[in-house]
């Protein structure tokens, strides 16, 4: 087969995560062959970090560390003399426990993109992970959920993914159904307590069915009933299986519930298990999932043939998920030379440190993260972040700075032309390598080049 | 987050520094002749165009290059004359007042043995005190440490020297020890690098282009009545637009780099880098680009000057660019790519109040290649006279490790007061 360097480059940027030191050359014998041997290949899309602890561990830990910091702030004063003979040099303060799991998470996160081949599979965990969003803001467990929930399925059948976040300790608190409980039920009438619709309205809103679809308001109420009693474990009362999934069937709407016109009869987990089977392969589910999944990789306009085609595939496997990925790598539309897309500002950055070979200081990808308008693991809404260019392009003013930052700090070392080869190859335009080259030092021909359109975009 | 009110401590600069090892040393022969000498290297990179610094007013064939966008001694904004033939940048009146008092001194007609044009290859040259571009790893700056002459019981490995600047300029890089400090606040983007990504966005990509143009309006906007100079038909009113932090930046770095080598016990020689000088478009000498960096620069040596108090007496800064710029504008009122410039010294420690040049002449048939100012000083013999007789380093390791193959590049002797 000819080698084809060029479309090995749009493989890297469009599919993965932008090239490494020599990973044009590598996969230009049959780009699109190593992209479907990415997703192949055995463990593909898994992290295993045994120091990493599970979305409950993670819970129950952070509520022993805040119980304890409670309690010392609620301790006496001590004796002033007492005080003074104890007294410590001022130790910097340890970093808070919530926000090391977060940094660590955050670290196997990106080493898993800056050290995939391509890192399709990665781009795949990051685009199913923004789908089933959660926030970090309202659980500690965003990243043990993502190695949990959607790892474990990226490559798998949509349906259990979809059971996997819909019933995470995760998902239940971050859309408020671990407090939903049925009317009928026994809390339900002893506690007064009510039903949540939220975590039912986003799954067929956003997860499944998609907004305006087949759904009405009846639809949300009554699936909400079903999944009542969806909640997680207390660490107050259950310190061994704190923040683990439970269904309390005390406090799940008892009876048989309709939702989108078929009659569910009421057996505990199992009712809610088969809506979301049902969900999951429902047409108007493979169309939203198939438009998305165009939309991020191919353009904000997708063509509607490709999408027929996705939407097809995926109702024909049973959302078999890698064989849609696949079908996204053989759609001749996936291959336009034009990049249409702008990167979205984790994929950028970590274009940026995979060109450079740089592992980066977590703590300043967090934070580049966050000016870019790409907080991690703490989307705007349940919606995730959008994939459409509009939403990105006003933070290239805010990209500029940070690739002036990221080239005064590394760029000096790096030879600009050398990087242009490695990153962008065949694609660099005549006016981008003229730009690179001719700039008046290092670290400019470092920020043009992370600026140049055919880096920004994908 | 260290302070710079006082002397910075051994602690301070742990603080404020990510790389940091050894601490000692300092020219020790030097200073058995009752000498403490600091050197501060400032390299400018993006060629500075030395006759938009220093011009020969007193040349008749000045006029005829630059026109009223150069320096002339008459109009509004009038240069600083420095003797009956060369004027200064009215945008220095710091430097002109070090120059009056004997502190500071220009070389002109001044290059590098670089004689081609690209900045990186220039740098690298400049940096490295190699004779030809390539794969330099260390820099003349901090080979000269080794070379210091023998004060009987210094150990080489515990000089060092010292940079500013998120990463250590290559002239200060090398087998003896760095201490680097990375201001708080790292470059800002330069006016320079948003235009050029403009013009590559206007030739590739309008989206990004449009983005890039309504950022530039909107800094604008906010600067109005601010330090910019005025907007110019269909040019975004860049230039000089982010001139406030440039000038914030430059003190900052150069100032914390007088701080360091004011200390008792600090660093002796030290370096860093000021990028912006590439004025292709609208070069701006009087009023603009080059007059706003320049400012910036003047701000800098002032800094130093003052944060060194009682030391500066035994101080000299030197200030250096990869090459010079044409002697006549381009199409676009901006300079492009040339040989020879200037190389502008500072410090309480020098003979100053001279400038010292070979003057070539700009007429055609003087001008190098029919276009760039001829160089008729070597960089190196500047740089070589610095070494040994405000270092004090050995002639002979000057030649062998320093500077090799300059042989024939005598040093420049006589600088020192």
């Amino acid at each position: 087969m000819a080698r084809n360097p060029q479309e090995a480059a749009l493989a890297l940027h469009r599919f993965g995560f932008g090239p490494r030191s020599g990973s044009i050359e590598a996969i230009a014998g049959d780009p699109r062959g190593a992209l479907i041997a990415e997703l192949d290949r055995p463990g593909a899309g898994q992290i295993t970090k045994p120091d990493l602890p599970t979305s409950g561990a993670a819970n129950r830990a952070v509520f022993e560390y805040q119980a304890e910091r409670n309690a010392n702030q609620k301790r006496k004063p001590r004796d002033p003399a007492q005080a003074q003979m104890d007294a410590v040099p001022a130790q910097p303060e340890a970093m808070p426990l919530p926000r090391q799991l977060f940094r660590a998470e955050a670290r196997a996160r990106i080493d898993a993109a800056l050290n995939a081949e391509i890192g399709f599979v990665e781009r795949l965990v990051w685009f199913w992970s923004n789908h089933f969003c959660v926030n970090q803001e309202k659980t500690v467990m965003a990243g043990a959920y993502e190695r949990e929930a959607i790892r474990p399925n990226v490559l798998g059948r949509f349906n259990d993914m979809l059971l996997a976040a819909e019933g995470h300790p995760a998902m239940l608190l971050y859309l408020d159904n671990a407090q939903s409980i049925g009317p009928n039920s026994i809390a339900g009438i002893n506690r007064d307590r009510g039903l949540n619709e939220n975590l039912a309205r986003e799954i067929l809103e956003l997860h499944t069915l998609g907004v305006r679809t087949v759904y009405t308001q009846d639809d949300v109420t009554n699936f909400a009933k079903v999944l009542t009693g969806w909640t997680i474990r207390q660490t107050a009362s259950d310190p061994d299986h704190g923040g683990e999934f439970v269904y309390i069937k005390r406090a799940h709407e008892p009876g048989p519930q309709t939702v989108i016109g078929k009659e569910y009869d009421d057996d505990g987990t199992g009712q809610g298990r088969a809506v979301l089977a049902d969900l999951a392969r429902h047409p108007m589910t493979a169309k939203h999932v198939a438009t998305k999944l165009a939309l991020h990789f191919v353009s904000d306009d997708p063509p509607p043939a490709l999408v027929n085609r996705l939407t097809r595939r995926f109702l024909d496997t049973d959302g078999d998920l890698k064989g849609v990925a696949k079908m996204l790598v053989e759609a001749p539309e996936a291959w336009a030379p034009e990049q249409a897309k702008i990167k979205r500002p984790g994929e950028w950055i970590v274009a940026a440190l995979r060109a450079t070979g740089e592992a980066g200081e977590i703590g300043r990808i967090i934070q580049a993260q966050n000016l870019l308008g790409e907080p991690l693991w703490r989307p705007p809404a349940p919606k995730g972040f959008s994939d459409e260019n509009a939403a990105w392009l006003d933070g290239l003013a805010q990209r500029l700075d940070i690739a002036n930052t990221f080239a005064h700090r590394e760029g000096l070392a790096l030879e600009p032309a050398a990087i242009m080869d490695v990153a962008l190859g065949p694609l660099a335009s005549a006016e981008t390598r003229r730009a690179v080259t001719g700039a008046e030092s290092r670290p400019q021909g470092m920020t043009v080049l992370l600026m140049a359109p055919e880096f920004q975009r994908r | 987050m260290p302070t710079y009110l006082g002397a910075p401590t051994r602690r301070e600069l742990l603080l404020g520094s990510g790389m940091l090892f050894a601490w000692a040393a300092v020219p020790r022969a030097a200073r058995a002749e009752g000498r403490d000498p600091r050197l501060l290297v400032i390299v400018l990179r993006g060629a500075l165009d030395g006759l938009g610094v220093v011009a020969p007013v007193g040349d008749p064939d000045w006029g005829k290059l630059r026109g009223d966008k150069g320096l002339i001694l008459e109009g509004p904004t009038p240069a600083l004359a420095l003797d009956n033939f060369y004027a200064l940048n009215p945008a220095m009146p710091n430097f002109h007042r070090l120059y009056q008092a004997g502190q500071a001194m220009v070389v002109h007609a001044v290059a590098t043995p670089y004689r081609e044009r690209s900045h990186f290859d220039g740098q690298d040259v400049l940096e490295s005190g190699l004779p030809k571009a390539g794969a330099a790893d260390s820099g003349w700056l901090n080979r000269t440490l080794a070379a210091l002459a023998p004060g009987g019981r210094v150990d080489p490995h515990g000089r060092q020297a010292f940079a500013v600047g998120p990463v250590a300029p290559l002239v200060v890089r090398g087998p003896a020890p760095v201490l680097a400090w990375a201001p708080p606040r790292l470059p800002p983007v330069g006016d320079d690098t948003t235009l050029r990504l403009l013009d590559l966005y206007r030739h590739t990509d309008p989206a990004l282009a449009r983005v890039l143009e309504e950022r530039i309006g909107l800094a604008a906007i906010a600067r109005a009545g601010g330090m910019t100079s005025e907007p110019d038909g269909d040019r975004p009113a860049v230039q000089g637009s982010g001139i406030a932090q440039v000038r914030a930046y430059f003190a900052e770095a150069a100032g914390a780099a007088g701080k360091f080598l004011a200390g008792a016990e600090g660093p002796r020689v030290g370096a860093l880098a000021f990028d912006g000088w590439d004025t292709h478009v609208e070069e701006g000498a009087v009023k603009g680009r080059l007059a706003n960096l320049l400012g910036a620069l003047d701000g800098a040596l002032a800094a130093i000057e003052s944060n060194m108090g009682e030391a500066w007496r035994q101080t000299a800064v030197v200030l250096v660019t990869e090459f010079g710029r044409t002697a006549r504008l381009n199409g676009n009122d901006g300079t492009d790519h040339g040989t020879a410039t200037v190389a502008l010294l500072a410090g309480g420690a020098l003979k100053g109040g001279r400038v010292i040049a070979d003057w070539p002449g700009l007429k055609e048939a003087d001008l190098y290649e029919n276009r760039d100012l001829r160089p008729t000083t070597d960089l190196r013999a500047v740089l070589k006279g610095l070494a040994e007789e405000h270092l004090c380093a050995d002639p002979g390791k000057l030649e062998a490790a320093v500077f090799p193959d300059s042989m024939d590049v005598k040093p420049l002797r006589g600088l020192l007061a």
